[in-house]
C-alpha cells in the first residue's frame, strides 16, 4: 500500500483534472504531452537511472514506432494495432542486436554510440523521402480506437493516457523492487562488484535497455496516431537530450523523479512562450541553475529535504 | 579520373577535419583538467566565427576582428568555467553533461538575441580564386585552415611540454591533489584550460567561417563532430583527437563523394560506432580499469 501511495496520488489528482476542467487547453492538450514525456522519462530511467547508463539516443527508438505506425497504416492500410506491433518488433530486433556491442561501452564512450544511434536513425528518416516522407514528415495517420471506441477529442486521449502513465508508473516501482532492480542498482553501484556477486550484468543491462527501447517505441506509435503527424523533427538529437533532461532534472533513479521532470520540461515552454526571443537563453540558464545547486535532481533534492525534517 | 577525384575529397576532408581536430582538442582538453565533457564547446566556434563577422562590418580591420572574436570566445569559455563548472565540482558525469548542454542552450539564446537568426558569411584571410593544379582546385582559404590548425596544434605542444604554465595544466589533470600540493593553484588552471579550449574553438571558427556559412545555431553540429574526434582518438588523448579529427574528416569527405552527400553525417557516426564495437575506447585511447 504505502509503496504504491504515489501512483494513487498521481492517478486521483489526474483524473480530478481531467474530469474538472476537460475543456481547458492546459489540461487536454498540454496534459496528453506531459503524459508522453512522462511515459518516455520513466523509460530512460530505467535505462539510465536504475542501471546507470546514459543514453543520448533514446529519441532514435521513439521515431521508429512513431513512423512504423505511420507507414503501415497509411500505406497499406494496416491496422494500427499491427502497425504498433511491427514497430515493437523492429525495435525489439534493432535493440536486441546492438545492446551487447553498445553497452558493452562506458560513460563518455556509451554517450557517444548512442548518440551516433540517434543520428543515424534522424538522418535516415530525412533521406529516404520513398518511405518517411523526407523533412515534411507523413501526415493523415488514422484515428486509434480502442474497442470500437474511436479517440478523436483531446480529452479521451488525455484519460487513455492517463491510463497508460499509471501503467507506466506500476511497471517502473516494481521493477524497481524485484530482483532485477536490485540487480540494475548493483550494477549502478559498481558493475565489477555486481559481478563478483553472480550477477549477469551484460544480460540485465541488455534486458533494460530492449525493455526501455520497447516502451519508447510504443508510446511513439501513440505519439504518432494522436498527433496524426509525425516528422524527423520530432525525433531529433534534439528529442533525445530532452529526455535526459527530464530524468537527471528531475532525479536520477526515482520513479517520481522522472515524472516530475518531465512535467516541469512540459511546462517549462508553455510558459517561456511568453517571453518570445527570451525563451531559449532562459531556458538554458534554467537548466543550468538546476542542475548547479541541486545536482541530485529537483525531485529527490526535495525528497530529502522533508525527510531531514520529519 | 578518379584518383584525382578522390585527391579532390580527400583536400576538402583534410579542411573540415583539421577543424573537428581543433574542436576535438578542446574537448580533450577540457576532459583531462576536469573530467568534464563539454558539449558547449561548439558554442565556442560559432561565437568566435560570429564575432568575427559582426566585428568586421563594423569596420574593424579583418585581423584585428579576428583577433578580438578569438578572445570574446576564450572569455566566455573562462566564464563557463568561473560561473558554472567550478560551483559543481563534485557533480557526475551526466549531471556534467547536462549542465554543458545546458549552457550551450544558453549561448545559442544569447547569440540569437545578439545576431538573429538570419544567415552570414565571413571573406575568406585572402583571395577567392580557387588554385588550379591540374585537374585539381584548392581554395586558399583551405590552405589557411589546414596550416593554420597544424600551427596552433603545435603551439599547444610546446606550450603543454617547454613552459611552466603548460606543464602545471598538466600536472593539475593527472592529479589534482598532488598538483595542490606542489604549490599549484589548481583553480587557476582549470580557469586557464577552459580558456585555452575556447581560444581554440574560436580559432576554429574564424577559419571555418569563410567556407561554410554561419548561423547562431552552426554549433552544434560542428560541437558534436568534436566529441566524435575526440572519442575516436580515445577522450582525453590530444593527439588521438587531432588524428581523429583528421580521419574523421577524410572519411566525411569521402563518403559524401563517393556514396551520398545526405547521408555523410550517417557515415562518420557509423564509422565510429564500428570502431568502438571493436576498439571501445578509440583508436589510441587507454584501456582503463575499474576500481570496485
Amino acid at each position: 500500500m504505502k509503496r504504491l501511495i504515489g501512483l494513487y496520488i498521481f492517478g486521483l489528482t489526474g483524473i480530478a483534472l481531467g474530469a474538472l476542467f476537460p475543456d481547458n487547453y492546459y489540461v487536454s492538450v498540454v496534459g496528453s504531452t506531459a503524459f508522453f514525456h512522462i511515459i518516455l522519462a520513466i523509460a530512460l530511467n530505467l535505462f539510465m537511472g536504475y542501471a546507470g547508463q546514459i543514453s543520448l539516443g533514446h529519441a532514435a527508438f521513439f521515431g521508429i514506432g512513431a513512423y512504423s505506425s505511420a507507414f503501415f497504416t497509411t500505406n497499406y492500410g494496416l491496422n494500427p494495432y499491427i502497425a504498433l506491433i511491427i514497430g515493437l518488433c523492429i525495435t525489439f530486433f534493432l535493440a536486441s542486436c546492438l545492446a551487447r556491442p553498445i553497452l558493452s561501452l562506458k560513460g563518455h564512450y556509451l554517450a557517444m554510440a548512442t548518440l551516433g544511434l540517434g543520428i543515424i536513425v534522424h538522418i535516415f528518416l530525412v533521406q529516404e523521402e520513398g518511405i518517411t516522407g523526407g523533412p515534411d514528415g507523413m501526415s493523415n495517420i488514422p484515428v486509434l480506437s480502442i474497442l470500437g471506441f474511436p479517440l478523436d477529442s483531446d480529452i479521451k486521449w488525455y484519460f487513455f493516457l492517463l491510463a497508460i502513465t499509471c501503467g507506466a508508473i506500476l511497471i517502473s516501482l516494481n521493477i524497481g523492487a524485484s530482483r532485477m532492480g536490485r540487480a540494475l542498482k548493483a550494477i549502478h553501484g559498481s558493475e565489477i562488484a555486481a559481478e563478483c556477486l553472480g550477477i549477469d550484468t551484460a544480460t540485465v543491462k541488455a534486458q533494460i535497455f530492449v525493455l526501455s527501447a520497447l516502451i519508447t517505441s510504443f508510446v511513439g506509435s501513440l505519439f504518432a496516431h494522436q498527433q496524426a503527424f509525425i516528422s524527423p523533427d520530432s525525433c531529433s538529437f534534439f528529442f533525445s537530450i530532452e529526455l535526459v533532461t527530464m530524468v537527471v532534472l528531475g532525479g536520477l533513479g526515482s520513479t517520481f523523479g522522472a515524472v516530475f521532470g518531465a512535467l516541469i520540461l512540459t511546462l517549462l515552454p508553455e510558459v517561456l512562450v511568453h517571453f518570445e526571443e527570451l525563451e531559449v537563453i532562459i531556458y538554458g540558464a534554467i537548466l543550468m541553475a538546476i542542475m548547479i545547486f541541486l545536482p541530485k535532481g529537483v525531485f529527490v533534492s526535495l525528497c530529502e529535504a522533508v525527510n531531514r525534517r520529519l | 579520373m578518379i584518383g584525382e577525384e578522390l585527391i579532390q575529397f580527400l583536400i576538402s576532408g583534410l579542411t573540415i577535419g583539421s577543424i573537428y581536430a581543433l574542436v576535438g582538442l578542446g574537448f580533450s582538453l577540457i576532459y583531462n583538467a576536469s573530467d568534464v565533457v563539454n558539449f558547449a564547446q561548439g558554442e565556442f566556434v560559432m561565437i568566435g566565427a560570429m564575432s568575427a563577422i559582426f566585428l568586421h562590418a563594423w569596420g574593424l580591420p579583418y585581423f584585428l576582428a579576428i583577433v578580438f572574436a578569438v578572445i570574446i570566445s576564450m572569455l566566455v569559455g573562462m566564464a563557463l568555467e568561473k560561473l558554472a563548472i567550478e560551483r559543481a565540482r563534485n557533480a557526475t558525469v551526466v549531471t556534467t553533461i547536462i549542465i554543458t548542454i545546458g549552457a550551450s542552450i544558453f549561448l545559442r539564446g544569447a547569440a540569437l538575441l545578439i545576431w538573429g537568426k538570419e544567415i552570414y558569411g565571413f571573406p575568406p584571410i585572402s583571395g577567392e580564386d580557387p588554385i588550379k593544379l591540374g585537374n585539381i582546385t584548392i581554395l586558399p582559404q583551405s590552405l589557411y585552415v589546414i596550416s593554420g590548425t597544424f600551427l596552433f596544434v603545435f603551439l599547444l605542444r610546446f606550450f603543454f611540454q617547454k613552459t611552466i604554465i603548460g606543464k602545471a595544466i598538466l600536472a593539475c589533470s593527472y592529479n589534482k591533489k598532488a598538483a595542490y600540493l606542489m604549490g599549484i593553484e589548481v583553480k587557476r588552471m582549470l580557469l586557464l584550460a577552459y580558456g585555452i579550449s575556447a581560444l581554440l574553438g574560436g580559432i576554429a571558427g574564424v577559419l571555418i567561417a569563410p567556407i561554410t556559412y554561419m548561423t547562431y545555431g552552426s554549433g552544434v553540429m560542428l560541437g558534436l563532430k568534436g566529441f566524435c574526434a575526440s572519442i575516436l582518438g580515445g577522450m582525453g588523448n590530444s593527439m588521438g583527437a587531432v588524428i581523429g579529427g583528421l580521419l574523421l574528416g577524410a572519411v566525411e569527405s569521402l563518403g559524401a563523394g563517393l556514396i551520398s552527400s545526405g547521408y555523410k553525417d550517417a557515415i562518420s557516426f557509423f564509422i565510429i560506432l564500428i570502431v568502438l564495437f571493436f576498439r571501445p575506447t578509440g583508436l589510441f585511447g587507454k584501456r582503463g580499469l575499474e576500481r570496485v
